[in-house]
């Protein structure tokens, strides 16, 4: 039996869900350039593009809700379509987290506060790396591939545990970096939940491919109330 | 009733339109007051309970319902602007322009080729027939698996073909709109979706109406979806006329919601 246009409706909403992971990477990157470079106008670009993430985002959930209304998804179709449901609200928050960090450049302003950017950056390549895999394995059901991808957040979390670290001995050495250095906490932090964001993706490949729903986070003690500034 | 926000877009050189129509068996209102405008190259279905008066309504679009006793319609069905119901008007040359799938498959007891043939050549169509079967047949989809076979007897077919057979011989005759009453209802899922795919083809070049009991097929196939359901006086009327993404996902009038929700009807 063909279902051309249910076929043609999935196949735009895979190319619109790939077109708003690309607007995430593009905003992480360049949040963590703009806390690089001291870059307040980057920074203020970031603000402003998170309207279009959220605008697209919002899109994307309207016509899944029509296609699920409209052409009556059953089975691997019905589970892909609400996997890409609930992957959007995730690539929303992580828009959302370069926001955070887009906010904390424009606050920190041109303070000489010293910023572990260096081991950011490497955070932010690696999370980066993971999205990219991810959406990847998504488009491509490749639960395999998916699977194997939340051990990788493991070095995201060591590298934020270094950072925490450093931040919190810096603090007590110098009171007056408390307020700077809580700062940069948030933008570490913000990397840091982008990872674990990824894991809930790849939970979702495997769901599309194998129809089973479980918890791939690997991470512990995790404070999911406090996820962005 | 409830013309929706995202309403069918209003055209100047309306193909059909429904202006105030009222359709009567003897005393009794079937229809009532029904102002719509069917968007010319698109799908438009008509869904709603039993008894609500849509298959009486679409039947008036090419006089069918002239062969009920009794049967009259007030107010005015334009085609081209041109009113259906005058003195003049030709039913037969109508029937030409606006077409009719029914429920059941009908196909004449003859040949799959004389089917297609016997009705051009009835309805003066003056064309090579082997070109008009042909294309007829591929316009339906039909071509590849009956070619070997055009002069065994139709009824040998399965449904879902004699339904598209059907189809094809209201092709031959160059209609501008088909109008859809059930098609579906006899035939399986893998033929319904067969003929859904077909509709979906045959809306770049002609106008569709399709009557359908199913709610899912009105969602899944249609551009513009209308709702009609009774009045207190059992006659039908139309509630509410509006894109079909929106009909199914936002419906503006209670009874429609609660209608494509299941819970009336």
């Amino acid at each position: 039996m063909s279902r051309d246009l249910l076929d043609d409706k999935i196949r735009q909403l895979e190319d619109e869900f790939l077109l708003l992971g690309s607007m995430v990477e593009q905003a992480t990157q360049s949040a963590v350039e703009s806390l690089k470079n001291r870059d307040g106008i980057l920074a203020q670009k970031i603000l402003d593009s998170d309207r279009l993430i959220n605008e697209k985002r919002y899109a994307i959930e309207n016509n899944i809700l029509i296609t699920i209304a409209t052409q009556q998804p059953m089975a691997h179709d019905l589970r892909l379509l609400a996997a890409i449901l609930e992957v959007i609200s995730e690539l929303e928050r992580m828009g959302d987290y370069a926001k955070g960090i887009a906010k904390i450049t424009k606050r920190l302003g041109d303070s000489e506060t010293p910023i572990p950017i260096r081991d950011m950056t490497k955070m932010a390549e690696l999370d980066m790396s993971m999205l990219h895999r991810a959406l990847t394995a998504f488009i491509q059901e490749d639960y395999h591939a998916a699977a194997a991808l939340p051990q990788e957040d493991d070095a995201v979390d060591a590298i934020y545990n270094k950072i925490f670290h450093e931040l919190i001995e810096a603090m007590t050495k110098n009171p007056e970096f408390i307020d700077n250095g809580s700062l940069l906490l948030w933008a570490a932090h913000n990397l840091e939940r982008l990872g674990d964001r990824v894991t809930n993706i790849c939970e979702r490949t495997v769901f599309i491919a194998t129809g089973e729903l479980f918890d791939m986070d690997t991470s512990e003690g995790e404070d999911p109330d406090q996820e962005e500034i | 009733m409830i013309i929706s926000e995202t309403r069918p877009p209003e055209t100047t050189n309306s193909l059909l339109t429904s202006e105030d129509v009222s359709i009567f068996y003897n005393q009794f209102r079937a229809v009532k007051n029904v102002n719509l405008n069917i968007v010319p190259k698109k799908i438009t279905a008509i869904i709603g309970p039993s008894g609500c008066g849509k298959s009486t309504f679409i039947r008036a679009f090419n006089r069918m319902n002239d062969f009920i006793p009794g049967c009259h319609l007030e107010g005015k069905l334009l085609f081209h602007s041109e009113n259906l119901y005058t003195p003049n008007i030709d039913p037969v040359r109508i029937r030409r322009k606006i077409g009719m799938v029914f429920q059941r498959p009908n196909p004449f007891p003859k040949s799959i080729y004389d089917n297609i043939a016997w009705g051009a050549h009835v309805n003066g169509i003056n064309e090579n027939m082997d070109i008009v079967v042909e294309k007829s047949l591929k316009d339906v989809g039909l071509w590849d698996e009956v070619k070997k076979d055009l002069k065994k007897h139709a009824l040998g077919l399965s449904g879902g073909q004699q339904q598209r057979l059907c189809i094809a011989r209201l092709l031959a005759v160059h209609p501008e709109i088909i109008l859809m009453d059930e098609p579906c209802s006899a035939l399986d899922p893998a033929a319904t979706l067969k003929i859904e795919d077909l509709m979906r083809s045959l809306a770049r070049q002609y106008t569709i109406i399709i009557v359908t009991h199913n709610m899912q097929q009105a969602a899944r196939a249609s551009d513009y979806t209308a709702f009609f359901s009774m009045d207190s006086d059992r006659a039908g009327l139309m509630v509410e006329y509006g894109v079909t993404d929106q009909i199914f996902t936002r419906p503006v009038d209670k009874r429609t919601e609660d209608y494509v929700t299941g819970r009336f009807g």
